[in-house]
């Protein structure tokens, strides 16, 4: 990101301590909803926005914990309906920086209705999708983004589903940005967090979160020293897609598919490598890297998709603006008096 | 022949149903002829009554759409119970109508539909206008398609164009059988098809046509002529209950200055609400139509968090969804108003008709200890004073109100007395101040126990409010056991002193004697109408209609206690009843229900309490 182009704000500076709650941190040692949180301390403060204009939504699980943590205005909402409470919240006061946290299943499962929606309308919300893979909260069950075979407590002979990939959802659903990251790497989950928030539009940002009691190491072979190198690509604006220990392996896109290469072999250059373009309208290569998985490809991380469109909040605002400056009637009064009205 | 009518018969009040295909434009033909009555000075009620398919097929039972009117020179609280004048379009709808009419009334019929293939689609064995069947009726036999025709052919429209005007010349001649003038009509259409002069032109000559040919024809020997009503001075027009409901929050937005905000997903009877509000942006209402109803509630609960006056609309099944919301609304203790504009049901039930079984899912219809403020508005123009009062009680109140409408009150309309809104009561939020040193999330009012509203982006207040039990006074999650206790106690304790700032149970009548009938919400009209006609043929009979439901009225049980019998009146198979022997057990109550999808008739209640008097 570029320094020059955050908003320099004409409020009292904060600091991580200005959005520190109270309440005791109740998720589990080694928990990676720690990280996030550490996270999003550290993003809010620098967003130059008023802590006053702070609300953070959730729904139900482990995730949806997160309002109590951070001294903000907070609604800890019902399983799957964060996404509709943030849209009222938006909509009744745009000024707001409004953020919903929520889990792979309340998002997807029990929520998938709404946050298809919102996402569609494109209201400025920042949704943080915490992605473990797994019901924590109520201890194991198997979730709408659980990969297909998993044993779990309601799987014991492995799931027949087919898991969602809430990229490819998201980038189906008509929305203007996505974003994966680990909660391993809190450098670029906060760089991250902070391009979501500056986007105007529904940002979702994935965190591949481990839970280390129902699906500890789910995201291993992406997150492991050993592995990651090779199974991680970090997506740069208008850098070549490069990834591997030795930056020696590329993305190309060969007829309607993307391979893997590497450079130097096959006379293949670093100019063939494609170019991260996160504004590009086209989703097409966008849906692509967000189906990228090992084994075969190392998984996409950073800002996927990035696209300006008029969010839903000012079209409803311009259109508010129209009609006062058009519409003959001031008040309700001239309203119940309008049209066939008789005097006795 | 062709002799001007001169004689007019004075009637104190007439009741006239219109009824054809869906397609017809019956609903259409009804509100226009209301609109006439209005201009005329009567007062009037109407009722629609139509199927729930848009087109069912075409000319069947199934596709019959009634509207009907009830005006008159005397109060008229209700559409009627039979009609004096039915217009039927085709033979299904006459075999549909002819109950609803009165054994000598006025039939116009459209002879031309009067076809072999049309009178069999009805399920008639021979043609009813010729079979003798209709005796003692006065049949109008009117050519009203052909006669629709030849006032449109030198326009050069199409023959289907043409005939969708063929409501027009029944409405020309039931216009002129009341000795009306056809200025509202004409202006209507000027208005509603001012793109195109062709249709406009159309309408008129067919209207036209009928007025003449009601002139005319020799079936037609008097004409009827009603008094203007005699209503208070001032200003009047014509209005629906759900527009009425619609404007009631407005009117409440622009009294309390919070932002109107409308969560809500479209379900009969209800959807005209959205509709109405979203056409109102000039006074900065946001309706937001959800991806479905809990989206609604969900999001007009973050507007309330937000400070909005939140408002969500539906009907029976829309409120099922609602349930788990309305509960965090309770936890929350935030204001919001849910409008369930009651039908028949359970499930899909029947969406046209209307039923007042939704009692027991607001009551009760939660999880947990899940009490919340329920209103029932009684008329269709009391709609507009229920939202109002419904905005006020969850504003000031902090907390849920569900507001119970109904399908008849939705889409019936009748005479409205145009207010003020600077006379309507004062709406005042409990709204915390910027950097209030005393705010906590639930520190409550003294008297009302009403948290206080501290709104985001209010400096000085941030805090956390959720569906988890909460500490009393700090909101801290908590599981402790006596404050769960305390909690729930404070939360029904909120919504029983909400009993001190409501008024008390009128009477209609005497206040003690033989016999109190009891009813609720949009009954109100027939029950009056019934109960005045009783009292003034002399008999001991008093009305208590309730408004306020949960509370109820603090003088509720001293009223039950000054009579001999109570009769609880109720469209729906006794819910209030219950709820009555559950808060009075002390007392006997007979019961009269009806679960038909269809209101009460001023005789079926007279002949009932009559016999409960004569025993």
């Amino acid at each position: 990101m570029e320094e020059s182009q955050i908003k320099v704000p004409a409020i009292p500076e904060l600091t991580k301590e200005d959005f520190v709650s109270d309440q005791m941190v109740k998720w589990c040692p080694g928990c990676g909803d720690h990280a996030i949180l550490s996270s999003m301390e550290k993003v809010f403060p620098k967003l130059g926005i008023r802590k006053e204009d702070f609300v953070v939504v959730s729904g139900i699980g482990c995730s949806s914990r997160f309002p109590y943590y951070m001294n903000t205005y907070g609604i800890h909402g019902i399983h799957g309906r964060a996404a509709a409470i943030a849209s009222g919240v938006k909509i009744a006061n745009p000024e707001l920086s409004v953020w919903m946290i929520t889990g792979d299943g309340d998002c997807m499962a029990i929520g998938g209705n709404h946050f298809i929606h919102v996402v569609r309308r494109n209201l400025d919300i920042n949704i943080v999708l915490f992605n473990n893979k797994i019901y924590g909260l109520t201890k194991g069950q198997y979730s709408p983004t659980t990969p297909k075979g998993a044993k779990t407590k309601t799987s014991p002979q492995g799931t027949f589903e087919v898991p969602f990939n809430p990229g490819e959802l998201v980038i189906g659903a008509q929305g203007t940005f996505f974003a994966r990251v680990t909660d391993s790497n809190p450098k670029m989950m906060v760089d991250v967090l902070f391009e979501a928030a500056r986007h105007n539009g529904t940002s979702v940002v994935e965190i591949l979160q481990n839970c280390v009691i129902f699906s500890n190491k789910i995201h291993d072979l992406i997150t492991s020293k050993e592995t990651k190198e090779d199974n991680q690509l970090h997506l740069k604006q208008g850098k070549p897609m490069l990834f591997g220990k030795e930056k020696d392996k590329g993305i190309v896109l060969r007829g309607t598919k993307l391979e893997v290469v590497k450079l130097g072999e096959n006379r293949i250059t670093e100019k063939d490598v494609l170019i991260h373009n996160q504004y590009d309208h086209d989703p097409g290569i966008h849906n692509m890297l967000a189906r990228m998985a090992p084994p075969e490809f190392p998984i996409a991380l950073g800002v996927i998709r990035a696209v300006e469109q008029e969010t839903y909040e000012e079209a409803m605002t311009d259109s508010i603006v129209v009609a006062k400056n058009i519409s003959p009637l001031k008040s309700v009064d001239d309203l119940i008096s309008s049209g066939n009205i008789w005097e006795i | 022949m062709t002799h001007k009518k001169n004689h007019v018969v004075e009637l104190d009040d007439v009741v006239v149903r219109f009824a054809g295909d869906s397609g017809d434009g019956m609903q259409l033909t009804g509100s226009l002829f209301s609109d006439s009555v209005a201009f005329a000075g009567n007062d009037f009620a109407t009722f629609p009554d139509y199927p729930s398919e848009i087109r069912a097929p075409q000319g069947t039972i199934a596709g019959v759409s009634g509207f009907q009117v009830h005006f008159g020179h005397n109060n008229i609280h209700t559409s009627g119970d039979l009609a004096d004048v039915l217009v039927a379009m085709n033979p299904a709808s006459l075999r549909a109508s002819l109950k609803w009419a009165e054994k000598d009334a006025i039939l116009i019929v459209d002879s031309d539909a009067f076809i072999e293939k049309g009178i069999i689609k009805a399920g008639y064995d021979t043609n009813p206008l010729e079979d003798n069947s209709l005796v003692g009726y006065n049949l109008i036999k009117a050519p009203i398609s052909r006669l629709t025709k030849e006032a449109v052919k030198d326009l050069g429209i199409e023959l289907k164009t043409a005939l969708r005007c063929k409501n027009m010349f029944a409405l020309g001649i039931v216009l002129y059988l009341f000795n009306r003038k056809l200025d509202s009509a004409n202006a209507f259409f000027e208005e509603k098809f001012k793109s195109n002069p062709l249709i406009v032109e159309s309408n008129k000559r067919v209207l036209k046509a009928g007025f003449i040919f009601a002139e005319n024809v020799e079936a037609i020997n008097s004409t009827f002529r009603v008094q203007p009503a005699k209503l208070k001075k001032g200003k009047y027009r014509n209005i629906t209950g759900n527009r009425a409901t619609a404007w009631g929050f407005l009117a409440a937005s622009e009294r309390s200055g919070r932002e109107l905000f409308l969560g809500s997903y479209p379900i009969t009877p209800a959807s005209e609400i959205l509709q109405e509000l979203t056409k109102h942006k000039q006074f900065s209402v946001k309706a937001f139509q959800a991806e479905d109803e809990i989206a609604g509630i969900c999001s007009s609960l973050g507007a309330s968090f937000t400070g909005s006056l939140a408002v969500t609309s539906t009907s029976g099944p829309g409120l099922s969804l609602k349930s788990e919301a309305i509960g965090l609304a309770v936890m929350t203790e935030l204001p919001i108003v849910i409008v369930d504009v009651q039908r028949g049901g359970p499930s899909t039930g029947m969406p046209t008709k209307s039923e007042q079984s939704d009692l027991f899912q607001a009551l009760f219809g939660r999880n947990g200890e899940c009490p919340t403020i329920v209103l029932a508005a009684i008329s269709s123009s009391d709609c507009f004073y229920s939202a109002y009062e419904a905005s006020k009680l969850a504003l000031e109140h902090m907390t849920p109100v569900i507001l119970l409408s109904d399908g008849a009150l939705a889409n019936g309309s009748e005479v409205f007395k145009i207010p003020k809104v600077a006379d309507l009561p004062e709406i005042n939020p409990p709204i915390v101040e910027p950097n209030d040193p005393d705010f906590k999330p639930y520190r409550r009012d003294e008297n009302k126990l009403s948290r206080y509203w501290a709104i985001p982006g209010t400096e000085g207040l941030r805090h956390r409010i959720g569906g988890l039990e909460k500490e009393n006074i700090t909101g801290n999650v908590s599981n402790d056991p006596l404050n769960h206790q305390l909690m729930v106690k404070l939360r029904d304790d909120k919504v029983k002193r909400v009993a001190n700032y409501i008024p008390k149970q009128k009477i209609i009548g005497k206040n003690s004697g033989e016999l109190l009938v009891v009813s609720w919400g949009g009954t109100y009209g027939v029950m009056l109408t019934a109960i005045e006609r009783m009292q003034e043929e002399g008999r001991d009979i008093s009305l208590a209609h309730f408004k306020y439901i949960n509370p109820l009225p603090k003088n509720t049980k001293e009223i039950f206690s000054k009579f001999k019998k109570i009769i609880v009146c109720e469209l729906n198979n006794g819910q209030f009843v219950s709820y009555l022997k559950m808060n009075f057990p002390e007392f006997k109550y007979e019961q009269y229900n009806k679960i038909q999808g269809l209101p009460f008739m001023v005789s079926e209640l007279k002949e009932k309490f009559s016999s409960l008097l004569n025993e």
